[in-house]
């Protein structure tokens, strides 16, 4: 087991410097470091001298790749690729715009992104499995109609809509909770209660019905029919069997975005003035801060990459006949 | 009359491009019986019909915005022709009407007078604080300010009475030709669910007639902060709207299928490489990639402005780059789809007998593989283009999404969220935006689930 994890990891690195050389050529090399400059700078303040200053005080004055002027082991170290892009492998990443350090402002802003994010998850995840499975268990009969016509329905919404309508509806109109902010320990449940929630709704749509074809595919197998044939009632068969065995593939399926939850979502965070990672993500876009979102695409992929992991890892838990090869 | 210069932009050629390309895939579908009887499946869906229907009308709106002109400039014979440096489509001319008639300011649906007090000068009597009236909404009541109730109805009674008289039309020419090929069946026992596209076509008309009619004397979703028809802008969102859903489907369609193919069918290294590639591009979140993208982009766009000559270029570039960047994204779902299924494929004996035969790679892939591949690739075409729509309007709240200059969904939201905070309550921009998002969407979602069950061998009606 320990040495199949190792493994994957090890596999996991060349993904890793792909993500990393993906992500330093769209920032460099699509556009010099020149250009940014003038951009940054905006058109009035746009001389020589100017950008040069603004080039060195990020560290954005050095070549590329390669640096002929140095030598020995400076040739590569001493360049943009080593010092920006090749050091957010040991978490270095530098500061953003305002001056502050990524790496900290990440760390600070991780733990409200997980709490919207995970509430979210987990109610949502119980809610859709359980109203996926009452359609199942009323398959083909009016109810189970209805409620894929809602699905689609609620599918065909924009989660825009969601978010501005019930930021709406039940803080401005009923005036239940807080518009939009945050707050420290236990007085936060009140600015998280309404962004969980319509996480929550406008999930429901499409995976309510990915769910429902998971157990309806479940209940024509062979398995089903011979407890229907030992005379087990219907509830003991949905219950026993099938709830259990679909819930290999839903749960196997949701494991690779248990570790994106500590992105935070970009929406949500920055309707309800969440402080979290999402918010900072938008924030840094608008600011067209590059080594903020530089160090954010970096560490999604790194998430998503362990979340693959993970999915592998749950995959061989839950069915012994997958081995570790 | 006035002359005026064509202009074609990317995306114009682009979109005719698709619906070329539409053409002949239809030709092929007719050629190739198993399609064919796919395509039939789908046909006698009433509800696939029905959502087709809409789509149609969606993709007629967006196609008349699709063909662009520069009208000629006034200017005393002899001179050499000048023009304007706004570009208008067939749909602005159209819509003449509703793209002129700006009120100052917002006005809700239905109203005469603006939405905000203003002081106004009455000759003789002084200033008042009041609400103004519109310079076009209700104008032809002149004083009778309070009668809009009756007039509209009115109105919209007899446009819809026109459009019921011409869907009887079109309901007798159906019946007509019906009764002529197959005498015996009813209309409603065709293999075609003629009777859902024509009750669906009896909704549109009745729905879209009047409102016209209407929208000639009233702003009948109202008018937005620069005193904008809403409805104008509706019709003009459409076709981004449709641009964003299709054009990028193109962009990623020749790569999945090719690499996915390739991957699956030579597997060694070439596999390898492959699955190398869509593994990166997958680990890097969406958005994200999209956003460090489309800023790059905007670089480009902004470090070259002599690359264009008017507003209309830049916007269309910028749309073109969104599709481009969102088919990078999008693609490797379906490549790991199309090489999961290859590589079963090639185990198959008519592949393998192929290949004994001594018939070329290329030849096997073409002519063997790729036909049995087609269901998938027509299944995630169709399910895709919802996604995206819907994906564009998050894109722009964000600030990664079409140009700001650009009217589209997105940038409708994106104007009208701030104003659920006056007092009272501008809801008309935001409300008309997500309800003609939600029925495009919906058509699409409909049409897809009707396409998928129709093509995918694994679903049993």
């Amino acid at each position: 087991m320990l040495a199949y994890i190792v493994r994957r990891l090890l596999y996991a690195l060349p993904i890793l410097i792909g993500v990393n050389l993906v992500t330093f050529a769209l920032f460099f090399v699509v556009n010099t470091p020149d250009d940014m400059a003038r951009m940054q700078l905006g058109v009035k303040r746009v001389t020589p001298e100017a950008i040069e200053k603004w080039k060195v005080e990020r560290g954005y004055d050095k070549p590329l790749m390669f640096n002929s002027g140095a030598n020995g082991l400076s040739t590569v170290t001493e360049t943009i690729f080593f010092e920006k892009s090749a050091r957010m492998f040991v978490g270095d990443f530098g500061r953003a715009e305002d001056g502050r350090d990524i790496a900290r402002e990440i760390g600070n802003r991780m733990l409200p992104s997980l709490a919207i994010a995970l509430p979210t998850f987990i109610l949502g995840l119980f809610v859709t499995i359980t109203f996926a499975l009452t359609l199942a268990f009323f398959r083909a009969t009016a109810f189970d109609f209805w409620g894929v016509v809602l699905c689609v329905a609620a599918m065909s919404i924009s989660g825009l809509f969601y978010i501005i309508g019930g930021q709406y509806l039940i803080s401005k109109v009923w005036r239940l909770v807080p518009i939009s902010g945050f707050g420290d320990g236990l007085e936060a449940w009140r600015f998280l209660i309404l962004p969980v929630l319509i996480g929550v709704v406008s999930g429901i749509g499409s995976s309510t019905r990915w769910y429902r074809t998971i157990f309806l595919e479940e209940v024509s197998k062979d398995y089903v029919r011979t407890a229907r044939a030992k005379g087990l009632p219907e509830t003991l068969v949905f219950f026993r069997h099938i709830l259990r065995n679909a819930l290999i593939p839903i749960l196997t399926g949701v494991v690779v975005v248990i570790p994106m939850l500590f992105m935070g979502s970009l929406l949500t965070e920055s309707f309800f003035g969440i402080p979290g990672l999402g918010s900072y993500t938008i924030d840094a876009i608008n600011a067209q801060d590059f080594s903020v979102v530089r160090s954010m695409v970096f560490i999604g992929s790194v998430l998503y990459i362990v979340g693959l992991i993970l999915t592998d890892i749950s995959y061989t838990l839950v069915d012994p006949r997958i081995r570790f090869e | 009359m006035m002359g005026f210069q064509v202009v074609v932009l990317w995306s114009d050629i682009l979109i005719w491009l698709l619906v070329a390309a539409g053409v002949g895939v239809g030709v092929l579908i007719a050629k190739t019986p198993p399609l064919l009887a796919a395509w039939r499946r789908v046909g006698a869906n009433r509800v696939g019909m029905a959502s087709a229907t809409v789509l149609l009308a969606f993709i007629l709106i967006g196609l008349l915005d699709s063909l662009h002109y520069r009208a000629q400039l006034e200017s005393k014979p002899g001179q050499k022709a000048v023009y304007a440096i706004e570009v208008l489509s067939v749909l602005d001319a159209l819509a003449a009407p509703l793209r002129s008639r700006n009120e100052k300011t917002y006005s809700a649906p239905f109203a005469t007078r603006l939405y905000a007090k203003e002081t106004i000068d009455l000759p003789g009597q002084g200033t008042v604080r009041d609400y103004p009236r519109l310079k076009h909404g209700g104008k032809h009541l002149g004083e009778r300010e309070d009668e809009v109730a009756e007039d509209a109805a009115f109105t919209a009674f007899k446009a819809g009475v026109l459009a019921f008289i011409g869907w009887l039309g079109v309901f007798a020419a159906v019946a007509t030709v019906n009764r002529k090929k197959s005498p015996k069946l009813k209309l409603r026992e065709a293999a075609f669910a003629w009777d859902a596209v024509l009750l669906t076509l009896l909704l549109i008309l009745v729905f879209a007639v009047p409102l016209f009619w209407l929208s000639g004397y009233y702003h009948v979703f109202g008018t937005d902060k620069v005193g904008q028809d809403v409805l104008y802008q509706i019709l003009k969102s459409v076709r981004t709207g449709l641009i964003i859903g299709l054009v990028t489907t193109l962009v990623m369609l020749p790569m999945a299928v090719l690499l996915g193919i390739v991957a699956g069918y030579f597997r060694g290294w070439v596999d390898d490489l492959i699955q190398y590639i869509y593994t990166v591009l997958n680990s890097i979140p969406g958005v994200l990639l999209i956003a460090a993208a489309v800023l790059m982009m905007q670089v480009v766009i902004d470090t070259n402005p002599q690359w264009f000559s008017t507003a209309a270029e830049r916007a269309d570039l910028r749309l073109l780059a969104l599709c481009f960047i969102l088919g990078i994204t999008s693609w490797t779902g379906l490549c790991r789809l199309l090489r999961g299924e290859t590589l079963k494929l090639r185990e198959l004996e008519y592949i393998q007998a192929a290949q004994a035969f001594g018939v070329s790679s290329w030849r096997i892939i073409v002519r063997h593989i790729l036909p049995n591949l087609m269901h998938i690739v027509i299944i995630a075409l169709v399910m895709d283009f919802s996604g995206l729509v819907l994906a564009e309007a998050v894109l722009s709240y964000v600030g990664i999404g079409v140009d700001p200059t650009m009217t589209s969904f997105g940038t409708m939201i994106n104007n009208a969220r701030m104003e659920l905070g006056r007092e009272p309550v501008v809801w008309w921009s935001l409300v008309a935006a997500f309800s003609a998002m939600f029925i495009l969407v919906l058509a699409a979602n409909l049409f897809a689930d009707a396409v998928r069950d129709a093509f995918d061998p694994r679903a049993v009606a």
